[in-house]
């Protein structure tokens, strides 16, 4: 493991210490993982008022057409990604897939257009290789700026539109997937309305130097709290969204991880611009064929947590494993264990009881719909 | 008198058998706990043996047998309500009562003092 001094540090350190953070290595950052409140109710306080969540080091990369025209840099994007990114509107964003060769993901990321250029947050892990991906395929026809020193923060739950617009009231405008620009306390923001916690939300853009200072803006509203990375991530899989690196690695597919609805139809075979991205030919075909096995939730019938690794079994002994857990925890919630994994197709129904190995011992799981909890993304 | 191992068990001896729990230290380093495994009443451990799982929100974790002994009764009260250990942990979340195969090995293991010199 690396030594905390070797570890990158965001804007919100400091501040972090401040709060009594209990901090960890992760992705080469020092990152608090939980506050003294605890993982179980910072978790439930995101579901009922606002968490204030730092990402500041996801990767923040600006593209920009030499020829100043936002569509150039869409269209050359579009040769790295199956997404739609010249259907995006001006203060628009969506969910994005870098795909390799055969079919397999990169990074998944955000994208919005800003007008003149495009903006997008990728992940802390990958962000370097992102940025490499990116400067190799559109340098001749894009400017490329990171901004990885850039802060980020994510201001997440049922209050969190009424904290926002209590500094930014064009924030109450904004639908899910919007970004505009806003000011808190005089300082300019860009602000997305999105987030990985699967409640209503905003990522919030921010000049380094001025971060901590809107970050205790934030924190100064009583029903705002400070949420570290256990709750995020145990927020994030009663969302039922994918983990790079976990759900989604360059092994899987978009059509295996069910993700099919972030490759639009243009994109698709017989669409405008089909295929034209690493990996088409595996990726549509499988749109055609159906993949061989697909990821889905996971639903213990028991109280034991079934976590990431475990094997899925169709049978309650014997039989050779059918599966693997790749995300899996305890749903503050849910009030029980959640999990996601990958399952042969034919065993892919929501009903279907499979059986996870967990300390040598078969527990019974039921594949389930996702998400576990209803999202609350005001569209 | 309470009893402390190098792996943040508690120990209450009582005769030949030991109630034994996680330190508050543990608990607290553990955050809440969702999930706990006992053994079975009759099974036998030895010294460092795997006698229990917790889990909390984020991992799991083993609790160590602190000494060879046989399990004479578990806390079903923790089973129900894992939470228990951390609000409680030296008292109403105890793990499990242990018959000690060999009371006097008691002796070696930590006292209070020494267990909080050892934490820090």
């Amino acid at each position: 493991m690396d030594t905390t001094a070797d570890l990158l540090k965001t804007p919100l350190h400091s501040l972090h210490l401040e709060l009594g953070a209990r901090m960890m290595a992760f992705a080469g950052y020092d990152m608090p993982v939980q506050y003294p409140m605890g993982v179980m109710k910072e978790h439930l306080h995101t579901r009922a008022a606002a968490g204030l969540f730092d990402v500041s080091h996801m990767g923040q990369i600006l593209i920009r057409a030499r020829s100043g025209d936002v569509t150039d840099a869409a269209r050359a994007l579009e040769a790295i990604t199956p997404v739609d990114v010249l259907g995006l509107k001006p203060g628009r964003q969506r969910y994005g897939l870098f795909t390799n060769d055969k079919g397999g993901l990169e990074d998944d990321f955000m994208v919005a257009n800003r007008g003149d250029h495009l903006y997008l947050v990728v992940n802390a892990a990958c962000k370097h290789e992102d940025l490499a991906r990116i400067r190799t395929a559109l340098s001749d026809s894009c400017e490329i700026e990171a901004q990885f020193g850039r802060g980020l923060i994510a201001l997440q739950g049922p209050v969190a539109e009424a904290v926002l617009a209590s500094y930014a009231p064009d924030a109450e405008d904004m639908l899910f997937m919007d970004v505009a620009d806003l000011k808190i306390g005089g300082t300019p923001v860009v602000v997305s309305r999105s987030g990985y916690s699967g409640e209503d939300g905003f990522e919030i853009s921010i000049p380094a130097d001025e971060t901590e200072r809107v970050a205790r803006l934030l924190l100064a509203d009583d029903r705002v709290e400070a949420i570290g990375l256990g709750a995020r991530d145990s927020l994030r899989l009663e969302a039922g969204l994918c983990l790079y690196g976990n759900d989604i690695d360059e092994t899987t597919t978009p059509v295996e991880a069910n993700l099919k609805w972030a490759i639009q139809k243009a994109r698709r075979a017989g669409g405008e611009r089909e295929g034209g991205f690493p990996g088409a030919d595996v990726i549509l075909n499988q749109f055609d064929t159906g993949p061989a096995r697909l990821r889905v939730g996971l639903q213990p019938s028991g109280k034991a947590p079934v976590r990431a690794g475990a094997e899925l079994y169709d049978s309650e002994s014997g039989g050779a494993a059918i599966g693997t857990v790749t995300s899996g925890g305890f749903g503050p919630s849910v009030g029980g264990p959640v999990a996601m994994g990958y399952v042969p197709a034919d065993l892919s129904a929501a009903g279907t009881t499979l059986y996870a190995e967990v300390r040598g011992k078969r527990l019974e799981l039921a594949v389930s719909a996702l998400p576990f909890v209803q999202t609350t993304y005001k569209r | 008198m309470l009893k402390f191992t190098e792996d943040h068990e508690w120990l209450k001896i009582e005769g030949d058998v030991a109630t034994v729990g996680i330190t508050a230290h543990a608990a607290e380093q553990l955050g809440d706990l969702v999930f706990v495994e006992l053994p079975d009443a009759g099974s036998t451990f030895e010294k460092g043996g795997e006698a229990s799982t917790v889990e909390s929100v984020k991992a799991a974790s083993d609790v160590y047998c602190p000494l060879d002994g046989e399990i004479v009764e578990s806390n079903q009260a923790i089973v129900d309500d894992p939470s228990l250990v951390n609000s409680d942990p030296t008292g109403a979340g105890w793990f499990f009562k242990l018959k000690l195969s060999n009371p006097s090995d008691a002796d070696a293991l930590m006292d209070e003092t020494a267990y909080q010199a050892m934490i820090g």
